[in-house]
Formats: C-alpha cells, structure tokens, sequence
C-alpha cells in the first residue's frame, strides 16, 4: 500500500501457532476504506483462522491489530463490533427461531446499547424496527422478515448473515465465504449485493471461485501457509506464476 | 404468522400483535379466582400452586427465555423463604415489606452468583448450580441456630395484609395474597418478556456464539436475568414462609430444584404459561394420584413426563397452542 492512503484497518506481524502448527506467520494487511479485498488461498492456508484474528474470536501469539489506528489487539470481540468490525460466518450462524425482523432488530438494539431495556416494549423501537427492515430491504429479504429463519430457503440464510453484520454499522466487514453452499448462479447474485454495499464501508471477503474474485475484488490477498505469499491487483495476482503453480493450477484453466 | 411484510409499520405491528393480550389470558386470570368460590376447600392447594407458579416462572426465564439450564434454583426459593421466615421470627411480621425484603435479598444472592454461572456452560453449568444448591442447603443445616435446622424454622407469625387481612385457617387470604403477587411479578415478566432485553435473552438461547458477533454484551444479560429471576424465586419462597408459617430445610432440597424443572417441561418452557399450567398439572396430580397411594405417587408424574417429553415436545401448552393454530 502507498503510504497515505486512509487505511480503516491494519495488521502487522501477526502469528498464531497450535501447537507446533503455524496457522498464521508474520502477516501483515492493510485494508483502505472502501475496499473491495479477496483474501484467497487453498484450503488450510489460514483464512478463517486469520478473520478470527482480526475479530478477536482467537487472540494472536504475535502482533498488533488498529482499527482506524487504535489499537484493538486485546479487545474482546463483542467491543470490536461496536467499533465497527463486523464479520459473516462461513457456517450459518444465525438464530433459528428469531425471525429475520428480529434478529436484525436485535443486532440494532445492541449497536444503541438499548437491548437490556426491559421495561420497554420491543415494537415501541420504532427507529430500529424501520433500520432494520431497511438492511432487510437492502438484502431482498423483507417479504420473509416475518418468517422464522430455520423455515428461510439456504441462500436467503446467507443473506441474513451479511444482514446482521450490516446492522452494527462496520466501517470494515469480513465476509467468511459468503457464498458458501449457495449454488454458482446465486452466488453472483448474492456478490453484486455485496458489491453494492455504501462506499465507505471497507470489504474483505474469503471465496474459492476465481471468477467471482476476479469480478468483484479490487485486490487480492493470497495466503498460502498462513503467510502472505502476495497483495496485488487482479491482473498481477492472474499472471503471477508462484500464485498459478500453489493455488489456480489445480482446477483452473 | 406467515403472511408477507412490505413495510416497517406492518413489521411494526407484527411484532406489537406478538405482544398482544389474547382473550385465553384473560379467561385464564378470571378462572384462577375460581377456588374462592366453587373450592374453598382446596384453597390451601391452590395457595401451594401460585406459590410453585411463582418458583416455575422465574425458571422460565433463565431456562426457557435465556436457555440456562439449572438444577440448584431451589437455593433462592429457599434463601428468600428463610430470609423471610427469620425476619419474621425476629419480630418483624409486616408480610409485604418483608416479602419485598426476601426478594431483594435472593435477588442481590442470585446476582454475585451470576458472575460464577456465566463463565460456565452445559453439563459444568448444570453442575455449579447443583453444587450452589447442596451447599447452601447443608449451610442452612448448620446454622441450627438460625434456621432451626433439621426441626425447621419455628415462631413465624405474619402480620396482617394492609394491616387488615388476616391470614386465616381456611387459606382465603393466604391464597389471595398469593394469587396478587404471582399475578403481578407475571405482568413483570411477561412485560419483560415482550422487551427488546427479552429479544436479547431469547438471542442467547437461540445462538449464544453469535451473539459477541452483533456487538451483544450477552454476559450482562445473563447476570441481569439471573439476579431477576433469583429475586422472583426468593419471592416464591417468601410467600411459602409467610403463608404457612414454617420453614423446612426442603424448601432448599434438590428435589424443589428438580421438580420445577419438571414442572417447567410439563407445561412448556419459553412461554410462561407454560410454567403456571405445569405446576398445576403436577401438583394437582400429586395430590389426587396420593390419595390413591401415597408411596408411588412419583410412578404417575413419571409416566406423565414420559408421554410429555416422547409426544409433545414444546409441552402441554406448545400442543395446545399448535392444536388451535390448525383448527384456524
């Protein structure tokens, strides 16, 4: 990254081991506001493992994590959200029986710290009600804001991950394989939603279609081995021999 | 429940009917004023009813609202019973200062606990809390001189109601008053319940691991509800004390902490109601199936929960609820 460009969120030299395993060795990342970043690599190179990093779910070894340049490395997970680092699950993790309308009104209340109000009547929220029937509307989900979300076909389950994320206002968002499961038509789909998000939220998402990744990231992070192997632009990053030979040589054309 | 929302005010008013009083609540109210007039000889009965109603429904809310299993709430039934046993004993006898006393006493209990109960979960939660139990139930044992020990707490003498009604023989004003603080600490619950804070709970039990993820400080509303749902309890225990005049170690036992449960999964958890027709299914049982036979009335309360649990999983009231959403 050139030097004065507005970097939302930054790591430096961050390492996690299991044991004598090395998930994650000496990365380092820069995400600028508004970007639309891909974080790739093959299976096991230490993706979710470094967003669990970045959003507290594991503590590094080694390291420092800033957002909007405090330091939030030791900050429990909870507290970065409301600083405005949210994230996505690569495996649906939702709230069964909540409803959309409710999940997401939820996810509101407790960006105003009003949740554990309970003397209040949950629909005398109106302002949180309507935002969150607006993130749903966003989404395409407001015709099933009613429905109890273990009834929600698996697409419009993705959606409501990134929903939920969406109503803790992130200025930065980490998308674990949002499209995980869905079917390859749906998927870009549920990326031009994605693509859509307002301007100044930044992006960094995990995908295994490089089409998908070529269509909608603006740089690409590879991981390979749980370091860096290159941050580049897509162009680059589609040339570059290491990245063909570790990672798109198998599959891809 | 399932028809398409296209605006925020229908989203609105989707969830305010959620909230809504339906006319079975209201008939249900109305029908638990019926032992003064057709049973009165029951009325003791019913008195133990409203008092375990009481005990279930601060369960529900940690159990069936927040999904905290627990197997040790006996300890605040039993710590609000004796708190107001002994105040009473010391001369203090005025029954609703007393009873507010016990309450917040169990309640302020419930939430130094909460700090131990929230950095556990499953089997080791269930543990702690029936650990918590045992040994407060052995420390009322020991503190013979307090509690009376295994003899009981003896000397309780409640004041009149208001100064006015006296608790008499018949079990009118023991029921009567209740009956009133059930019916209220319900209006507390079910107003809680219907909350954003009662979104929050129901957030927990449905997916506790996201909940850090939307920004949730899910920890402080476990403490909250328990230390509400301890002082409810102590409520519960108050009221046995106060209406019966006598306190016993077994109102700390592991089996109160047990039945409740039971009681609670009988009826339904998550629903309050569930809680107040539970305990009435299984007191009423208990006290018609030992009339038959006084040693193995638990072979029928077995069975009951054995039919409840294979064949009705959201309880007695989640089928009948499920029975009148189909017939509409």
């Amino acid at each position: 990254m050139m030097a004065g460009e507005d970097i939302v969120l930054r790591a430096t030299g961050l390492t996690k081991n299991f044991g004598k395993l090395d998930v994650t060795r000496d990365v380092a990342i820069a995400l600028p506001r508004g970007a639309r970043h891909a974080l790739i690599g093959p299976n096991g190179a230490g993706k979710t493992t470094l967003i669990n990093l970045l959003t507290g779910q594991l503590q590094p070894d080694a390291g420092r994590i800033e957002l909007e340049g405090g330091d939030i490395t030791a900050l429990a997970p909870a507290n970065r959200v409301r600083l405005g680092l949210s994230r996505t699950f690569q495996i649906n993790t939702l709230f069964p029986d909540l409803t959309p309308i409710e999940a997401v009104t939820l996810a509101v209340l407790e960006r105003q710290r009003c949740a554990g109000q309970f003397w209040r009547r949950l629909a005398s929220h109106n302002e949180a009600i309507e935002e969150s029937f607006t993130i749903l509307g966003q989404l395409g989900l407001a015709d099933v804001a009613t429905r109890t979300t273990r009834t929600l076909p698996y697409g419009q389950q993705r959606l409501l991950e990134i929903a939920l994320a969406l109503a803790t206002r992130p200025r930065v968002l980490l998308l674990d394989e949002p499209a995980a499961g869905v079917p390859k038509d749906e998927s870009a789909a549920l990326f031009s939603v994605i693509a859509a998000l307002p301007a100044d939220i930044s992006v960094l998402f995990i995908e295994h279609d490089m089409d998908i990744v070529f269509k909608f990231a603006s740089r690409i992070i590879v991981l390979v081995g749980g370091a860096v192997l290159l941050e580049a632009d897509p162009q680059t990053v589609r040339s570059d021999p290491r990245v063909r030979e570790v990672y798109l040589g198998r599959g891809h054309d | 429940m399932q028809t398409p929302v296209s605006a925020p005010i229908e989203a609105r008013d989707w969830l305010r009917r959620r909230s809504r009083w339906s006319p079975f609540e209201i008939l249900f109210w109305l029908a638990t004023l019926l032992p003064f007039i057709f049973f009165p000889t029951y009325l003791p009965l019913a008195n133990q009813i409203a008092i375990a109603a009481l005990f279930a429904i601060s369960v529900d809310l940690i159990l069936g609202y927040a999904g905290i299993v627990t197997l040790g709430h006996a300890m605040f039934f039993g710590l609000g019973a004796y708190f107001a046993g002994i105040i009473s004993v010391h001369g203090w006898g005025e029954p609703i200062s007393g009873l507010l006393m016990a309450g917040l006493f169990a309640g302020i209990i419930g939430y130094i606990i909460s700090f131990l109960i929230t950095r556990v979960q499953h089997l080791a939660l269930i543990m702690v809390t029936l650990g918590l139990g045992f040994l407060t139930y052995e420390l009322a044992n020991a503190l013979h001189w307090l509690t009376g020990g295994t003899d009981g707490l003896r000397g309780i003498s409640t004041w009149p109601v208001f100064g006015q009604f006296r608790f008499d023989m018949w079990g009118y004003t023991a029921y009567g008053y209740a009956l009133a603080v059930l019916f209220l600490c319900f209006l507390l619950s079910r107003r809680l319940v219907n909350s954003s804070f009662g979104l929050a709970l129901r957030g927990i039990r449905e997916n506790v691991k996201r909940m850090p993820a939307i920004g949730a400080d899910h920890k402080s509303h476990l403490r909250l509800i328990y230390a509400i749902s301890a002082a409810i309890a102590g409520l519960a225990g108050g009221l046995l004390a106060q209406t019966t005049n006598t306190v016993a170690l077994d109102s700390l036992s592991f089996e109160r902490s047990a039945d409740v449960v039971v009681m609670l999964i009988l009826g339904g958890t998550g629903r309050l109601y569930g809680a107040i027709l539970g305990t009435f299914i299984f007191l009423v049982a208990r006290d018609q199936l030992a009339g038959i036979n006084p040693q193995y009335w638990y072979f029928g309360i077995g069975m009951l929960l054995m039919v409840v649990v294979l064949f009705m999983p959201k309880g007695i009231l989640g089928f009948l609820a499920r029975i009148v959403a189909r017939a509409k």
